[in-house]
C-alpha cells in the first residue's frame, strides 16, 4: 500500500468520525502545547535572573556572617558563637586593593509616618557605595552623604512607591518623616525601578548604616557588597579577604563568600532544572493523550470488526493492517502537534504582549521534545489497540460475532 | 487447481468439539461451476473459507495452483488471497464511508498498484456489472442488488482465478438475485472457476457441478452438463 493511499484511507476514515478525531486531536495539541509553553515559561525565568544578574555588572562579591557548612571548611567548634560582621570588619575588607567599590547593609522592618501615615517597609542601613553597586539611583534629591560610614545622619531615601503612599503628589525631599523612633529628613526619592532580585526598591527607605546601627541597636551587618575592579580574580580576592576576616576575627574566617558567579550558575542550574521537571509534568498530558487514543482506539477496533475482516478477505495482510491503525495514531498526533505547536507559538506572542518586560522563550527542544514524545506515546498506546486489529480472526470478524 | 485432501476443521464451543468439516477430498479444474449446498451448519461457508485462505485447516492438506498452502506464512497466504481469490459475502461487507469506485479499487490499493491502473481496471469491471453510473455513489444510496454488483466488481478487480460466493442472492429479490447470478455466470464463461454456495434450489441446479454436504462430509457431488440433479 502506498503511503498516500495509507493517507487516503485514514483520512476518510476521519471524516466519518470527524467527533471523536478533533477530540484526540485536541487531547494531542493540548499536551505538546503545555510542554512547551511551560518549558517556555522555565526557560524564561532563567533568563530573566541571568539578565537581572548582568545588570549588577559581573565583578560582585557577596559576604555573610558566619560560614555556610554546604561549602566546606572545618566544622565550626562548638560553644563558640560565630563573631558578627561590623561595620569596621566591611571598612577592612574595602581596603584590599582589587576592591573597587563598598556596601555594607543592615536591613530590617520599621515603621515610616508622615502625620497620620504611617507603612511598615524594608530598611536598609548602608552608605553611598550601596547605589553604584546595585546600580541604583534617586530620581529626586541625592544619594546618602559620604559621611554616613561615620555619623549617624538624620536622613533617609525613599522608594518611589513609598514616597508616594507618604506624600502623595507633594514634594517629599527636604520634609521630615518618622523611623521607628527617629526624625529624619527626606535627601532623596528612588526612581522608579520596579523589582530586583526580588528586592521591592519602590517600597523601601534607606538610612545611613549608622542611623540603623542605633535604630535596631546592633552593629551586626546583614552582609557586604564589594564590587571588584575589572580584571580582578575572584579566587586570589577572596583569598585576600578571607585572610582580613581571620586577622580580625582571631584566626576565624567565620564568613562566607559567594561571588555573582557561583550565584548565577547555582540559579541557573536550580532553573534548569525546574525547567526540566516542569516540562516533564506537562509530558503526562501527552501521556493521558495516549491512553485516550488507546482506549478509543480499542473501541473502534471493535467497531470496525467487519470492515477489518473484509479487508483481510480481500488480501490486507496482518501487518498491513496493524500498519493501518498505527498510521491513523500517527495522525492523529501529527494533526495535534501542529495545532498544539500553532497554540504555543500564539500563547508565546501574546504573553510576550502582555509582559514584555518577561523575556518568555521556548527553548530549541521544548517543540521537537513534545512533538517526539506526543509521537511515541501515540504509537506506543495504539499498538495494543492495532495489534488486536492485526490478529482479528477474519471468519468470525466477517461474521460480526464477538468472540 | 483446487486439491483438498483430507481435510479437516474442528471448533471447539465450550467443552464440545465440533466437526465443521470432515474428511474432505475435492479436487476442482480451471473454469468451473459449482454450487454447494446443505443444511444449516453443515460446513458449507467453513469449507468456502478454507479455500479462500481465511481458515487453515487442522489437518489435512490444500494445494491452490500446485502450492501447499498449509505451511504458508500469514503474509503468504494474505498475498495469495488477494491475487487469486474473490470473496462475495451474503452481505455484501462494503465500506460504508467509501463510495462504489473506492470499495472495487480497495484491493488494487492494499496490493499498491499505481492509481491510473486501478482507475482503468475499476472502470473496467464497473462497465461490465452496469454500475458505471453509480461509481461515486455510497452504500447507502444503491439497492440491494446494485451493492451485490458493486461486490462482485470488487471481487474480479484483481482478476483472481476463483470467485467464491457465500450465498451471493442470500439478501436480494428475486428480480436482482437473477440479475447478480447472470453476471457471476457471464464471469464463469469468460473462465473464472465459480463456486456459490446457496439454499435456493434453482440456483444450485444451474451449476454443472453441485456438492452436497451434510453434518461437515460431502454427501453427494454431481456433474452433468444439462444442470439437472441426479442424487437430488
Ligand atoms: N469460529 C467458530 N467457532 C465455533 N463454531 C463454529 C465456528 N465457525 C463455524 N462454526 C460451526 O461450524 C458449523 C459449520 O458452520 P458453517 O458456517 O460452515 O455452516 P453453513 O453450512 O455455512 O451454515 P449456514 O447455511 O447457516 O450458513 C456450524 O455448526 C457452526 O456453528
Ligand atoms: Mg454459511
Amino acid at each position: 500500500m502506498n503511503p498516500g493511499d495509507q493517507l487516503r484511507f485514514n483520512w476518510q476514515v476521519f471524516r466519518g468520525q470527524w467527533t471523536r478525531t478533533l477530540m484526540l486531536v485536541v487531547a494531542v495539541a493540548i499536551g505538546v502545547a503545555a510542554v512547551i509553553l511551560l518549558t517556555s515559561l522555565g526557560e524564561g525565568a532563567r533568563r530573566y535572573i541571568s539578565a537581572e544578574f548582568a545588570s549588577l555588572g559581573n565583578r560582585l562579591l557577596i559576604v555573610f556572617p558566619g560560614r555556610n557548612e554546604t561549602t566546606g571548611g572545618a566544622p565550626p567548634v562548638y560553644g563558640v558563637a560565630p563573631r558578627d560582621l561590623t561595620l569596621e570588619d566591611a571598612r577592612a575588607l574595602a581596603r584590599v586593593p582589587a576592591v573597587r567599590d563598598m556596601a555594607p547593609i543592615i536591613a530590617g522592618t520599621t515603621v515610616v509616618s508622615r502625620q497620620r501615615l504611617s507603612r511598615e517597609v524594608l530598611t536598609i542601613g548602608t552608605t553611598p557605595g550601596f547605589f553604584s553597586v546595585r546600580r541604583i539611583d534617586v530620581g529626586r534629591g541625592r544619594i546618602l552623604p559620604e559621611a554616613s560610614h561615620q555619623e549617624a545622619l538624620a536622613v533617609c531615601i525613599l522608594g518611589a512607591h513609598l514616597k508616594k503612599e507618604l506624600f502623595g503628589s507633594e514634594r517629599a525631599v527636604g520634609e521630615w518623616v518618622r523611623v521607628g523612633e527617629r526624625r529624619v529628613r527626606v535627601v532623596g526619592v528612588l526612581r522608579d525601578e520596579g523589582e530586583s532580585l526580588g528586592m521591592d526598591m519602590n517600597d523601601m527607605v534607606i538610612i545611613p548604616v549608622r542611623t540603623a546601627e542605633q535604630l535596631f541597636d546592633s552593629p551586626k551587618l546583614f552582609r557586604v557588597l564589594l564590587e571588584l575592579q575589572e580584571g580582578a580574580d575572584t579566587e586570589t580576592v577572596t583569598e585576600r579577604l578571607r585572610a582580613v576576616v581571620r586577622e580580625r576575627h582571631e584566626g576565624e574566617d567565620d564568613v562566607t563568600i559567594v561571588s555573582q558567579d557561583s550565584l548565577l550558575a547555582a540559579f541557573d542550574n536550580i532553573l534548569t532544572t525546574v525547567t526540566l521537571a516542569i516540562s516533564a509534568i506537562a509530558a503526562i498530558s501527552l501521556l493521558v493523550a495516549g491512553i485516550l487514543i488507546m482506549n478509543i482506539s480499542l473501541i473502534s477496533v471493535s467497531q470496525r470488526r467487519r470492515e477489518i475482516g473484509l479487508l483481510k478477505a480481500v488480501g490486507a495482510s496482518r501487518r498491513q493492517v496493524r500498519q493501518l491503525f498505527l498510521g491513523e495514531a500517527f495522525l492523529l498526533v501529527a494533526l495535534g502537534s501542529v495545532l498544539g505547536i500553532a497554540v504555543a507559538v500564539a500563547g508565546v506572542v501574546l504573553m510576550r504582549e502582555l509582559w514584555p518586560a518577561f523575556p518568555l522563550m521556548p527553548p530549541w527542544w521544548a517543540a521537537p521534545a513534545a512533538v517526539i514524545t506526543a509521537v511515541l506515546s501515540g504509537l506506543v498506546f495504539s499498538w495494543l489497540p492495532a495489534s488486536r486489529a492485526a490478529r482479528l480472526d477474519p471468519v468470525l470478524a466477517l461474521r460480526g460475532n464477538i468472540p | 487447481m483446487i486439491e483438498l485432501a483430507a481435510v479437516n476443521k474442528t471448533y471447539r464451543m465450550g467443552g464440545q468439539p465440533l466437526h465443521a468439516l470432515r474428511d474432505i477430498n475435492l479436487n476442482i479444474g480451471a473454469g468451473e461451476y459449482l454450487s454447494v449446498m446443505g443444511p444449516s451448519g453443515s460446513g458449507k461457508s467453513t469449507l468456502l473459507n478454507m479455500i479462500g485462505l481465511l481458515d487453515r485447516p487442522d489437518s489435512g492438506s490444500y494445494r491452490l495452483n500446485g502450492t501447499a498452502t498449509e505451511a504458508l506464512a500469514e503474509e503468504k497466504r494474505a498475498a495469495m488471497r488477494r491475487d487469486n481469490i474473490g470473496f462475495i459475502f451474503q452481505s455484501f461487507q462494503l465500506v460504508n464511508r467509501l463510495t462504489a469506485f473506492e470499495n472495487v479499487e480497495l484491493p488494487m490499493v492494499l496490493a499498491g498498484q499505481k492509481r491510473g491502473v486501478r482507475r482503468q481496471a475499476v472502470n473496467e469491471v464497473l462497465d461490465i456489472l452496469g454500475i458505471a453510473d453509480r461509481r461515486h455513489h455510497r452504500p447507502g444510496q444503491m439497492s440491494g442488488g446494485q451493492l451485490q454488483r458493486v461486490a462482485i466488481a470488487r471481487a474480479i478487480v484483481m482478476k483472481p482465478r476463483v470467485l467464491l460466493a457465500d450465498e451471493p442472492t442470500g439478501n436480494l429479490d428475486q428480480a436482482s438475485g437473477e440479475e447478480v447470478i447472470k453476471a457471476l455466470e457471464d464471469l464463469n464463461r469468460e473462465g473464472i472457476t465459480l463456486l456459490v454456495v446457496t439454499h435456493d434450489l434453482a440456483l444450485g441446479r444451474r451449476a454443472r457441478r453441485r456438492i452436497r454436504m451434510v453434518d461437515g462430509a460431502i454427501s453427494g457431488d454431481d456433474r452433468n452438463e444439462s444442470g439437472r440433479s441426479t442424487a437430488l
